[in-house]
């Protein structure tokens, strides 16, 4: 199978004057395959959301290429970035700081909608749409950020991630600003959309038993470097790496 | 009960605002109608010489006295106020929206320009501002336009530095990311998104500086650098008077009660609206 996502020694590089170079992410390749929830996990610190930035292209690459279908998308800028952001959404740690606070939750939500030409009225109602398959009701179109809980906010979150029918969710950290009930409602919601929907997630995440129940793949990340991956149980259960062990030992 | 205590205070805090703001705004758009109808409202033509009368003392026929042509004080002060008034508005109005501007993109674009334009504002902020105006507005000749040209000079800096810092606290946080990912273009992000939320921190600068700019053009008319006799300017009319200060103090005086006033309310109203755009306030308004 063809992967949609395929990342090639991505590498980067904060260059501080007069001190020595930062290396976040350090030769990093990884393959996502349609319809897979590939778990990152990682202390903080280990490069897991300047990964999910690159990606997503809000920062540029040191080294290495990012392939979405097939097509290069290391240099992808202006129109071209449009198109990938078609295919390619994130829904980010913070839920409530993820909305502009002067504008409403709906208007957040059919932002990408309105800036590929749906008209009004459809965009309206296709908001509405959205919230119900996340879980929320009409009124909350109306709503601003700080007016809303974070659960709910990071529902919109997962809403607006969606509105544009992307086929490759990136979660940041998307559940552990959240509290435990919450975010058993967050990650059933999110492999309920998967299911309907037929996306991938690169789900990031430092909860090793919600990376065990939720992903079928998992990479271990440690000081930008991919020290271990493989199926949930092989890496939990007998892990190899030194730093691995630590990680599940901290959590038993 | 605590939590009841401190929701109240905070409401007749919050409406002790509104009110405040209420009165400081009827307060300044009667100045500003004043200004705006001064022609109608002087009841003397403020240019007609009548030299019998020259230098009275204040009385019924002549609230604020006449000056050394005879000419009457109040109708000079009422018009003078619509020339400084409108001068400091449009002055403030210029450097507030280009100051902003150029801080926006700096702070959003970065970069070479960004420098450059930045070292520039340095250089315009390391000069005392009226010194640097005087200057200016020296070179432009007289005038109140190029005086106002000269201020608007060396005092958008002020804006652009604010406007920067503010951006660049704003860009890279998690809300603009999302709104690039929605496939914004960012001449999009910057007027959708980042100019609405730094626009309270610019207001109330500019509320702030129309009580400053106002001294400032005044201050270059005194000097004979802004409006030109025999325009009727708080400024230039106060220094014709300087010399008769001791006889004749009115001349002096009836300018200064109006920069006296429409300095002080703008400063005021200026407060008012921070107070009024506060954070600490906006949750229970």
């Amino acid at each position: 199978m063809e992967p949609i996502l395929d990342i090639k020694d991505l590498t980067k590089t904060f260059r501080n004057r007069g001190k020595s170079d930062l290396t976040v992410v350090d030769h990093v390749s990884f393959q996502l395959y349609p319809g897979e929830i590939l778990g990152v996990v990682g202390e903080s610190g280990s490069g897991k959301s300047t990964i999910a930035k690159l990606i997503t292209r809000l920062i540029d690459a040191t080294e290495g290429s990012i392939f979405m279908n097939g097509r290069d998308i290391t240099h992808a800028k202006g129109a071209q970035l449009k198109d990938i952001y078609q295919q390619l959404q994130m829904v980010f740690q913070n839920p409530v700081g993820s909305f502009d606070p002067r504008r409403t939750l709906g208007d957040g939500i059919g932002e990408s909608l309105r800036n590929h030409g749906v008209p009004k009225e459809k965009c309206r109602e296709r908001v509405i749409r959205l919230l119900e398959q996340c879980g929320l009701s009409e009124e909350f179109a109306g709503r601003y950020p700080h007016e809303v809980s974070g659960g709910q906010c990071q529902r919109a979150a997962i809403a607006r991630a969606l509105a544009i029918e992307p086929k490759i969710l990136i979660c940041d950290e998307a559940t552990s600003a959240l509290d435990v009930t919450v975010q058993k409602q967050i990650v059933e919601l999110l492999l309920s959309l998967q299911k309907a929907n037929g996306l991938s997630y690169l789900f990031i995440c430092h909860n090793l038993a919600l990376v065990q129940m939720l992903c079928s793949r998992v990479l271990v990340l440690y000081d930008g470097k991919i020290v271990e991956s493989g199926t949930p149980d092989e890496v939990i259960l007998s892990p190899k790496s030194e730093y691995t062990k630590c990680l599940v030992d901290a959590v038993l | 009960m605590n939590e009841t205590v401190t929701v109240r205070t905070q409401k007749i805090k919050s409406n002790h605002a509104k009110r405040r703001l209420c009165v400081f705004l009827v307060l300044t758009a009667l100045l500003l109608l004043t200004a705006l109808f001064s022609m109608q409202l002087a009841p003397y033509d403020p240019y007609a010489q009548n030299l019998e009368e020259a230098m009275q003392p204040p009385s019924v026929r002549h609230i604020m006295g006449t000056d050394q042509h005879g000419r009457d004080m109040f109708s000079r002060v009422l018009v003078g106020g619509r020339t400084s008034i409108f001068a400091t508005l449009a002055l403030v109005a210029v450097i507030s929206v280009f100051g902003t501007c150029v801080g926006t993109l700096c702070g959003y674009y970065g970069g070479k320009l960004d420098s450059v334009i930045m070292r520039i504002s340095d250089v315009c902020l390391a000069f005392p501002g009226l010194v640097f105006a005087m200057a200016v507005a020296a070179l432009l000749g007289g005038g109140i336009s190029n005086a106002v040209l000269a201020l608007a000079v060396v005092s958008w800096p002020k804006y652009s530095r604010v406007a920067r810092s503010q951006t660049l606290a704003l860009k890279d946080g998690p809300f603009i990311s999302a709104v690039r990912l929605a496939g914004s273009s960012s001449i999009q992000v910057v007027s959708r998104h980042i100019l609405p939320n730094i626009l309270g921190p610019i207001l109330v600068t500019a509320m702030l500086d129309i009580g400053t700019m106002m001294m400032e053009l005044a201050g270059l008319s005194f000097l004979g650098l802004g409006a030109v006799p025999p325009t009727a300017e708080w400024g230039n009319m106060m220094s014709t008077g300087r010399s008769m200060l001791q006889m004749y103090p009115w001349i002096v005086l009836s300018p200064g009660i109006g920069i006296f006033i429409s300095v002080v309310l703008f400063n005021l109203l200026g407060d008012t609206v921070r107070d009024y755009l506060d954070p600490r306030n906006s949750r229970s308004r």
